[in-house]
């Protein structure tokens, strides 16, 4: 036996993990959860590009924006509530919080956020849900009234007013979005017994993520929605939405690389099993889909629908392309992020595999479900808050911020 | 208006009731796998450690327990494993303790493995290895009651908890199995029960040793390489082993956990 073929032998007999690192006990679901907050904390940031900003460009998409974050933010607890072994018991990590725990925040921070976006929603609708209020019938004109909270006053004082309270929601919704998603960074980057995880860039790398996959979101859906309704996209809007999800790709992608970058030339002896990961059961998932095609390709071309003179339509099509290149690299990263570090184990001598089912529990067709859900609920939100604005509605937002 | 010390009474009495009626359910059971039938009388069972069946109250508050594996001496034997098995109905696949064997060549080369925890023990030879062995060992592994536990700083529900006297475990009731916990743990050691649908690990029976009995893997080492006991007892051979001259480390120091399990005679292959 040579001495290269014996090295080979050795290396394969010398894998070992640990007997209960066989199992990955945070499946897709737990993928899907930071993908989904990601995509809330992101599309209310294009809302307050508009409302905090004034970027007057993304106003034709700041109203839908809105709507678009809540009806995730309404699905985002449905993966955890799946994946927890008592689900019946969920609530007592907001009644008997241990204060030391990551984890334990989650249920405040989202419940906060949650109560500071249907406030802004409510009040940056006032007008419209007053108007339609007045059109409606039986029901709706309820549904109005519950909105509205009883008040139909939109006289000038109580428009400037409204306008106040929006500011200091839209305020105070930003640092509160960046909150909810990079504290769900953290609920990773704060476990140090796993080094894919345990790094403070963590909540860096998932809140520029999150960016990325609300503004990409927001593109896809607009375009296609506009698509299906026959109706004409604000192309200023859309080459505005470019160039932000260009911005935030280029510090969250250089960000991700960086963070390994560090890893390999800080080389510890962490490195060993990261690289063992990546270029072992990751590498496809990563080096190739995250990296190669989801990432480098559309960075070039969101560089190239920024920086060039295009016709509308190939800035229409192409854009929308890469958006949903976007929300693809962001999925794999997060799977690669919560699968992939599982898939160590913490003997630091070997790594599993996991293939979920698509009929499991926590498998991929409950996953498939949790992910249209959100599409639903926002179809049923649009019958409510009408998701774009017409000159009419146009008219009350103007003068209410 | 009651005094306050006789509230205390009443209160530390309804718990002893409690808790006497708790570990009779359970020590009769376990007793029958380790004592022959006849002997369910807890006070026919000499005590194991000294002083324990005179605590009074629910919370020991004077003891400090560890646990001490001595490498040199386990044989992977899986005696442990067994005893544990039958302690606790540990559902297939997952795992309170189990023995790992390493095996490394003339070309320094590491080989571990740990078929089915080393339930069957070691009886066979690994046939697989290209070199010759320079040396062998076992190493039992087993939860490290950490001084600093991850799994107790993470749980956002504060199932999983420290008692004072050095114990990490796990209130069954409270627990809504997130799995923070298993990502948690450095050691892994621990898993989600797919029959109690929590989190569940090694309590280094606990329920035993509140009746002044050793763990039941300490019970059965032919060896005597797991050894228990109580740090403020100065007679307590961990104790002694922990103060006198010996090779003495834990796993992954540097995890910052500080585990109460130390290991006799660890290797730097071993992690």
């Amino acid at each position: 036996m040579s001495p290269e073929h014996g090295a080979t032998v050795a290396e394969a007999l010398t894998r070992y993990i640990f007997p209960n690192d066989l199992h990955v006990h945070w499946s897709l679901m737990i993928v899907l959860y930071p993908y989904i907050t990601g995509i809330v904390a992101g599309a209310f940031i294009v809302s307050s590009l508009y409302h905090v900003f004034h970027i007057r460009a993304l106003k034709p998409i700041s109203r839908y924006s809105l709507i678009f974050a809540l009806a995730f933010l309404a699905c985002a607890t449905l993966p955890l509530l799946n994946h927890l072994g008592h689900p019946e018991r969920a609530l007592n990590m907001m009644l008997t919080p241990s204060p030391t725990s990551a984890m334990a925040g989650f249920g405040y921070i989202y419940s906060a956020y949650g109560i500071v976006l249907s406030l802004e929603i409510l009040f940056i609708y006032r007008p419209t849900l007053v108007a339609l209020k007045k059109e409606a019938t039986d029901v709706m004109s309820a549904v109005y009234t519950v909105l509205t909270i009883g008040s139909d006053n939109l006289s000038p004082r109580a428009l400037a007013l409204d306008r106040k309270v929006i500011a200091f929601l839209a305020g105070i919704g930003i640092p509160m979005a960046c909150t909810l998603h990079g504290y769900v960074g953290f609920i990773f980057g704060g476990v140090k017994a796993n080094p894919l995880w345990a790094t403070p860039l963590m909540p860096v790398i998932f809140l520029l993520s999150a960016c990325v996959s609300g503004i990409a979101g927001i593109i896809l859906s607009y375009v296609l929605i506009k698509k299906f309704a026959g109706e004409s996209v604000d192309m200023e809007c859309i080459r505005t939405c470019i160039k932000f999800l260009w911005g935030f790709f280029i510090l969250d992608f250089v960000f991700e690389m960086l963070e390994l970058f560090s890893h390999a030339y800080m080389a510890t002896h962490h490195w060993h099993t990261l690289r063992e990961l990546l270029w072992g059961p990751l590498f496809g998932s990563y080096w190739i889909a995250q990296v190669g095609i989801f990432s480098v390709i559309p960075f070039f071309m969101l560089g190239w629908l920024s920086l060039f003179r295009l016709s509308d339509a190939t800035v229409r099509i192409w854009g929308a392309v890469a958006s949903f290149m976007i929300l693809v690299q962001v999925l794999l990263m997060r799977w690669n992020v919560v699968i992939g570090g599982q898939l160590m184990s913490k003997s630091e001598r070997g790594v599993t595999y996991y293939h979920p089912g698509w009929f499991e529990k926590e498998g991929i067709l409950p996953s498939i479900i949790i992910m249209l859900l959100p599409l639903v609920i926002l179809y049923v939100l649009s019958r409510i808050f009408p998701l774009w604005q017409t000159e009419d509605t146009a008219a009350g937002e103007e003068s209410a911020g | 208006m009651m005094d306050m010390d006789a509230v205390q009474e009443e209160i530390n009495r309804d718990r002893r009731a409690f808790i006497s009626k708790v570990f009779q359910g359970t020590i009769a059971g376990s007793l029958l796998l380790v004592i022959p039938a006849g002997a369910m009388d807890l006070a026919g069972i000499p005590e194991q450690i000294p002083g324990m069946r005179a605590e009074t109250g629910p919370f020991i508050t004077r003891r400090k327990f560890a646990f001490v594996v001595d490498i040199t001496r386990c044989i992977g034997c899986g005696s442990c494993c067994v005893a544990d098995r039958n302690e606790y109905q540990v559902p297939e696949g997952n795992y309170r303790t189990w023995v790992e064997r390493y095996i490394i060549d003339d070309h320094d080369n590491v080989y571990v493995d740990s078929p089915d925890g080393g339930l069957d023990g070691y009886q066979e030879p690994r046939t697989d290895i290209p070199y010759p062995v320079r040396d062998t060992f076992f190493v039992p592994k087993l939860c490290n009651m950490c001084e600093k536990p991850s799994c107790v700083q993470v749980c956002p529900v504060g199932a999983t908890f420290q008692t004072e006297d050095g114990f990490v475990l796990i209130d069954q009731k409270r627990c809504v199995a997130c799995g923070y916990c298993v990502q948690a743990c450095p050691y892994s050691v621990r898993f989600i029960n797919p029959v109690t649908r929590t989190a569940d690990k090694c309590t280094w029976c606990y329920h035993r040793v509140r009746k002044g009995l050793l763990p039941a893997c300490v019970n059965v080492c032919p060896v005597q390489a797991r050894k228990f006991g109580d740090l403020n007892d100065r007679e307590s051979e961990v104790y002694k082993i922990l103060h006198l001259p010996h090779v003495v480390s834990v796993l992954k120091p540097g995890m910052g956990n500080k585990p109460s399990l130390h290991y006799v005679g660890l290797r730097r292959e071993v992690v």
